[in-house]
């Protein structure tokens, strides 16, 4: 279950180093063919790519705020995601310099999967020298039951 | 400008579920674990939506260009499974200039077999030169 405390938590902040090699095996996870993934010593990063920060937030206690949520595994799921880049995305061979907070809770009925509560997740990914590079908001639902398969 | 043809994928496997999870880190068993799958409910393993979600933005950086890439938002609007097969599709749906630059925004959709949208999707990019 959403717990409503989680609300404006902040995970503590963590870095994450942008890899030539992982940036090959995701590219080749999402079927993304364009040779900058793959040529030069600085490939560019796939589109959704930042997702990769789990790797990261998971070696920092406390980076993921996201556990305080307590959603449920089975009834929780992805209801949005978004990635905006403040210029060009990022490139192999970066450091950049990551934090987490929960922005958001609300609640809305749903015929068909009892009360559904979202949660807004946002990272902020900034460079050495501060400058905001990329925002991570990932929104979360929790059903009430599982939701009808088609 | 002349919009690619939509790409199908698939049929999807749990294989692909599990290199996508295995790549992006996100190691949910709802994705793979048969057992639990149906233990919640599901009938197979839940597609992890994120891999349509990412091959559905690879049409459009392949097409555009990852280093022109400026946005992208996915909202999820019904659950895949192993077996189907997916199609990727989209269009540019408004030209601008932003401080300057020339961009373009583009809404795309993956659609099942039996033409049920699973997942939509925006995207902004700076218009490649040439294009």
């Amino acid at each position: 279950m959403v717990a409503p405390k989680s609300l404006g938590a902040e995970g503590t902040p963590f870095e994450m180093d942008i890899e030539r090699g992982k940036i090959g095996e995701f590219a080749r996870a999402v079927h993304a063919e364009h040779p900058d993934h793959w040529q030069g010593d600085h490939p560019v990063v796939p589109a959704t790519f930042l997702t990769t920060q789990f790797f990261w937030e998971e070696r920092v206690a406390g980076a993921n705020p996201w556990a305080l949520v307590e959603m449920s595994q089975e009834r929780g799921m992805h209801a949005e995601q978004e990635y905006i880049f403040h210029g060009p995305p990022p490139r192999a061979g970066e450091r950049l310099f990551a934090r987490s907070r929960i922005a958001e809770i609300w609640e809305k009925p749903s015929r068909s999967a009892g009360t559904l509560t979202f949660v807004k997740m946002i990272t902020e990914f900034r460079d050495a020298e501060g400058t905001l590079r990329a925002e991570a908001i990932l929104t979360g639902v929790e059903t009430g039951k599982p939701p009808e398969a088609p | 400008m002349n919009t690619p043809e939509p790409r199908t994928f698939g049929p999807i496997t749990r294989t692909d579920f599990v290199r996508y999870q295995g790549a992006s880190g996100d190691m949910n068993p709802v994705h793979h674990d048969e057992l639990f799958a149906k233990n919640a409910g599901f009938p197979a393993p839940l597609g992890v939506g994120m891999f349509p979600a990412g091959v559905m933005a690879s049409w459009a950086t392949d097409w555009l260009g990852p280093e022109n890439l400026r946005r992208v938002r996915i909202r999820w609007k019904s659950p895949v499974f192993p077996d189907y097969v997916l199609t990727v599709s989209g269009q540019v749906v408004r030209e601008y200039e932003e401080d300057g630059v020339a961009m373009l925004d583009l809404e795309l959709a993956v659609t099942t077999q039996e033409d049920r949208v699973s997942v939509q999707g925006w995207m902004s990019f700076v218009r490649p030169e040439g294009l």
